[in-house]
């Protein structure tokens, strides 16, 4: 008996394995799991429908643009809203860069501790690359809540097109040199090889998903079997493994992420433009000081007065939010031009977040999917018709996969734990909640 | 196939408390005694072959005033006809609905997580032991009647002792 973790320095996050040894091998393992819940079913209880959006940052910290975007279709789903176009093909990008990230994530992590440091650094290097591009469009690098019930918060920025398609291209370079750091290393190669072998029928019966259940040759991907959002206009693969194995999971990933960058790619070709931005003959001042000025009874002309905002605010101006977010005023906030300038506006503002107000989906129940990076993400939301939601569950990817850890790890040596677990990439903060 | 859950009432009549299809997910609400048979059939009849139990979780009703206080809500999913399905089951508080752990062997862990946060027994089931809580916590944190702010330390100053 062998007590592997909780604090350990081969586990990614905190979780306990209690594994049975014959010598090397590996008789039977008992993964327990729970050491980093903070009741984030318990909380989205106690708040409004927006504000459970920064807590589902929080679930999967390598890809929260995900989760932001998987919890705002739910609630979409329970009003029955239909998100701009833009604002769809925006959620993709962000969506896809963020599983790439996810990938670079994983790969690099599971690459060190097999010995390849090198792949460790080029990798991590290069999603800080991808986590400026979030940055220049969220405002965040991690705690990003970009997401809103409706559509996002604010257009791309501008020239983000150019830096995103310049990001592909360096990310495809260090692909590459990775790819022929660890495909054809041997040291590598004998490492995952014929390692953490999971067959197609354990895969289903333990529900696994994403990359895990491709791994052993099924091509099941929600954004194939059920689209969402504008998946079904992009011309994409899903690869897939054969046998199942380590090698197959990291093949998988590896080959995911071109697909990411060529869906990314398309998606730019299609995109329906957004409002250009016109400087109008209308004066130019903060929205803070038309407030005041609004305060002191100087309220001529402010109609026509256009504000600029404090860069968080930016991109949901007057001129585009129609592309960016839904007008339904039971769900968005109105642009903020508005909130400042006239009393309709500031109305709405102040039913959407204060409490007891705030948005109130109808009384009903809905689940939705979403493609992420490890797998099947879903969210099941019930609503009782008031602003805060009846009931929150989020179905996390890697929870079916540690379910099923045990299966993977049986019958191998002790030291392939560490290369089967990180080819699960476990995420403490969804998998605990 | 569409209107799966009008489908399966007809087959199962009796045991088919209520069907709706909000939003699109096609629904089906089912007596617990019903549940294992419904489970197998949706799993192993061709026209359903819901290979997957996706997700399963429970719902308090305690403020919506619901008789018996809890449901059990089970995600079924189909690979080959990418279809889903939500199976709800009522359970009653302190009462038990059978396990799927037969069936299916992530019923395990889903269930000892419904177990551990809601209080829901499952009859059969090999393990049913707290997942994501501690063994000393009492109580079922996801419960109505549980408050947000209740602390139960195992170490520190206001600790329970044993």
């Amino acid at each position: 008996m062998l007590n592997v973790g909780p604090s350990h320095p081969a586990m990614h996050g905190i979780v306990r394995m209690i594994v049975e040894l014959d010598g090397e091998t590996v008789q039977s393992a008992d993964v327990e799991i729970g050491y980093l819940h903070r009741a984030f079913e318990k909380d989205s209880e106690q708040f409004g429908y927006l504000q459970v959006i920064p807590y589902t940052d929080r679930l999967n910290y390598v890809s929260p643009l995900i989760n932001n975007i998987g919890y705002c279709m739910a609630v979409e789903k329970l009003f029955g809203l239909k998100v701009p176009e833009r604002a769809q093909y925006i959620r993709v990008i962000m969506s896809e860069l963020s599983r790439v990230s996810d990938h670079l994530t994983c790969v690099a992590a599971s690459a060190m501790e097999l010995g390849a440091f090198t792949v460790f650094l080029y990798m991590i290097k290069q999603r800080e690359e991808i986590y400026q591009l979030v940055e220049e469009v969220t405002g965040a690098r991690l705690t990003i809540s970009y997401a809103r019930v409706g559509g996002v918060k604010g257009d791309l920025p501008e020239g983000f097109e150019a830096k995103c398609h310049e990001v592909i291209k360096k990310t495809r370079e260090v692909l590459r040199e990775c790819d022929q750091l660890l495909t054809h290393n041997r040291i590598f190669v004998d490492r995952v090889k014929n390692v953490g072998i999971i067959s197609q029928k354990d895969a289903i019966s333990y529900g696994m998903t994403g990359p895990f259940l491709r791994s052993t040759g099924i091509d099941f991907d929600v954004r194939r079997a059920t689209p969402y959002l504008v998946y079904d206009r992009f011309d994409f693969e899903i690869p897939v493994g054969s046998t199942g194995d380590c090698l197959d999971r990291y093949l998988v990933r590896m080959d995911e992420m071109e697909q990411s960058f060529r869906i990314v790619e398309q998606a730019y070709k299609q995109i329906p433009a957004g409002h250009v931005l016109v400087n109008e003959q209308g004066e130019v001042v903060k929205g803070e000081d038309l407030v005041d000025a609004a305060k002191m009874g100087e309220t001529e002309g402010i109609v026509t007065k256009s504000a600029t905002f404090d860069p968080t605010l930016a991109g949901y101006h007057k001129d585009n939010r129609a592309e960016v977010g839904t007008c339904n005023k039971r769900a968005a906030m109105p642009p903020k031009e508005e909130t400042y300038s006239n009393i309709e506006g500031l109305m709405n503002h102040f039913k959407t977040v204060m409490v007891g107000h705030g948005t109130r989906p109808p009384a009903g129940e809905a689940y939705h999917a979403v493609e992420g990076a490890n797998g099947e993400l879903g969210f099941y939301v019930v609503s009782d018709g008031t602003g805060t939601p009846y009931r929150v569950r989020v179905r996390p990817p890697c929870f079916t996969i540690m379910a099923g850890l045990h299966k993977v790890v049986e019958g191998d040596s002790m030291a392939d734990i560490i290369a089967s677990f990180g080819s699960v990439n476990m995420i403490g903060g969804e998998l605990d909640r | 196939m569409q209107e799966l859950h009008l489908k399966l009432k007809e087959k199962f009549g009796e045991d088919v408390l209520g069907v709706h299809d909000q939003h699109g997910d096609e629904t089906i609400v089912i007596k617990p005694a019903a549940l294992i048979k419904i489970a197998q059939f949706l799993r192993d009849d061709a026209d359903y072959d819901m290979n997957f139990l996706m997700d399963l979780t429970a719902v308090d009703g305690l403020k919506l005033g619901w008789n018996p206080r809890f449901q059990v809500v089970y995600h079924f999913f189909s690979l080959k006809h990418s279809h889903r399905l939500r199976v709800k089951v009522p359970a009653a508080d302190g009462g038990s609905v059978p396990s799927l752990t037969g069936l299916w062997a992530i019923a395990n862990w889903f269930e000892r997580e419904c177990w551990d946060l809601l209080g829901i027994k499952f009859d059969g089931h090999p393990n049913l032991k707290r997942i994501l809580m501690y063994e000393e916590f009492v109580g079922h944190p996801l419960r109505k009647d549980y408050p947000i702010n209740k602390r139960q330390p195992l170490i520190g100053p206001g600790a329970v002792r044993k």
